[in-house]
């Protein structure tokens, strides 16, 4: 194929792609706030996105905080800065870390379980069945996957923050020489409330994204098992690359 | 044919990228009629029940509904009138037997989950399946008795008008036998239109009071069950016997 056509082809492709998202998304959303509420399937949802998601964001922020310490006191002793330590790692944590780490694990567990499982019900004709038993898929699956990501990636970023603040205190204090309580001050001091907050409005934008590639992509997902698997590799890979490009945009319009 | 047609496809057109699938489309089905669609693979049969079942949005054409135009109906909206058994049973993995039978009634008609489930083991019990396969999933279940629950889920709302999908696709030829006498009994039970797909032609004679014919995206015969085999055109004689396709 002629370069000029394969590179306009790969555009339009793109364009039609975002707008397919674009739509399936306002659909989702619009689901999500009409009647009937699927509560068994919701409720089901944020034990599959939030609950089990705990355990590999709990390690990952712990894992990160005390990474972060282990680095910051590197380059804060080249500047004579080591007491910024508890204050830098909080930020770090909580306005960058918590949120993109713990929506990176959530695109890994939950928008492949998502793609997987929606996909295997459209090869299986479950989706086409649904719709001939009266129930719109929109609100019998996108609607609660959507509303479950975006409630439980908030909680799990509550929770990665305290973990990986608790990470950086706990190598801070056991390997750095500082004094717990004073660590623990001077980060609650320093600490604002939109640091945090700004952090879970990222996590509700970063679920939603989440949730949407898991969905379209096993929505859309062709040609049986070799379809799925492809739906599913496509969801975790856009939907990383979508959080990161959200970040950048949320972060320029939070700073 | 005698009375207004129950459900009618007109001049649809379907394209999938080049492949014209349906190309002007016509055919109509009585209310009460049991009309059997045949047709080689990848003839479109199962395209004509989607888009009539609103699933197939179609390029060109319109479904009749009793006379009305419901084409830009929603499937769902639809599908209150419908009931429908897809060919590889399409039943829920992550419900129960009876949750699946039951689910229209609990979610789109608003029926208790205590009568739901009474209703669904009458619906059960009419394709013959034990009490005790109402608690199991659909995965402890054979393939034959998937087929059953699937026609017990088609059912159990008393829809006007049946889809069956290859019903006994899959199926060993004593399993096939009791799905068509079982489609046979609920079509006449509940005395509604039906329309069959099939490659299966003792199924055909079985389940149906006519049969179509399908071929290159169009009706090619249509006709009594009983003269499928004296019809004399020589695209049925090719389906019917698998000899040579004629030029």
């Amino acid at each position: 194929m002629n370069p000029v056509a394969a590179v306009g082809a790969a555009a339009l492709a793109l364009c039609r792609g975002v707008g397919s998202a674009t739509l399936f998304g306002a659909r989702g959303v619009a689901a999500a706030f009409a009647p009937p509420v699927f509560w068994r399937q919701l409720l089901g949802q944020l034990m599959a996105v939030g609950w089990w998601s705990l355990p590999v964001v709990g390690l990952t922020a712990l894992f990160t905080g005390a990474t972060l310490a282990l680095n910051i006191h590197t380059a804060g002793g080249r500047l004579n800065a080591e007491q910024f330590l508890p204050q830098i790692v909080a930020l770090g944590i909580t306005r960058e870390l918590g949120p993109v780490l713990a929506a990176l694990m959530l695109a890994a567990r939950a928008a492949a379980a998502i793609a997987a499982e929606i996909g295997a019900m459209r090869a299986t004709e479950q989706i086409d069945a649904l719709q001939t038993l009266s129930t719109d898929p929109f609100r019998y699956l996108v609607a609660p996957r959507l509303a479950a990501a975006v409630v439980a990636l908030p909680l799990l970023v509550v929770v990665a923050d305290v973990i990986g603040i608790a990470g950086g205190w706990l190598v801070a204090t056991a390997t750095l020489d500082f004094n717990g309580v004073v660590y623990l001050r001077s980060t609650l001091d320093y600490l604002q409330p939109w640091d945090v907050l700004s952090g879970l409005i990222k996590a509700a934008v970063f679920g939603f994204l989440v949730a949407l590639t898991g969905c379209w992509h096993g929505y859309h997902a062709q040609g049986g098992a070799r379809g799925v698997g492809r739906a599913t590799t496509d969801a975790v890979v856009s939907a990383a690359v979508l959080v990161f490009a959200a970040n950048v945009l949320l972060t320029s319009l939070f700073t | 044919m005698s009375g207004a047609p129950k459900l009618a496809w007109r001049g649809i057109r379907k394209a999938f990228g080049p492949k014209q699938v349906l190309d002007g489309f016509d055919l109509d089905v009585a209310e009460g009629r049991s009309l059997v669609l045949l047709g080689g693979s990848g003839s479109g049969k199962s395209v004509a029940i989607k888009v009539a079942q609103g699933l197939i949005r179609p390029d060109a054409g319109a479904v009749l509904l009793d006379g009305v135009d419901v084409t830009a109906r929603p499937a769902a909206e639809r599908a209150r009138r419908y009931g429908a058994l897809f060919q590889g049973g399409a039943l829920f993995d992550s419900l129960t037997v009876w949750e699946n039978v039951a689910f229209r009634l609990v979610h789109a008609d608003g029926v208790d989950r205590r009568e739901a489930r009474r209703r669904a083991a009458e619906t059960l019990a009419r394709v013959n399946l034990p009490k005790s396969a109402l608690e199991l999933r659909p995965g402890a279940l054979s393939g034959g008795m998937q087929k059953r629950v699937a026609l017990a889920r088609a059912v159990v709302a008393d829809p006007e008008i049946l889809f069956f999908d290859e019903p006994t696709a899959g199926l060993d030829p004593i399993n096939a036998g009791v799905i068509n006498r079982l489609i046979l009994e609920q079509v006449r039970r509940l005395g509604a239109t039906a329309v069959t797909i099939t490659h299966d032609l003792a199924s055909a004679r079985t389940v149906g009071d006519e049969i179509a014919l399908l071929h290159e995206g169009a009706i090619a015969w249509r006709g009594p069950a009983a003269d499928l085999d004296r019809s004399g055109h020589p695209l049925v004689h090719h389906f019917v016997h698998g000899d040579a396709e004629p030029a």
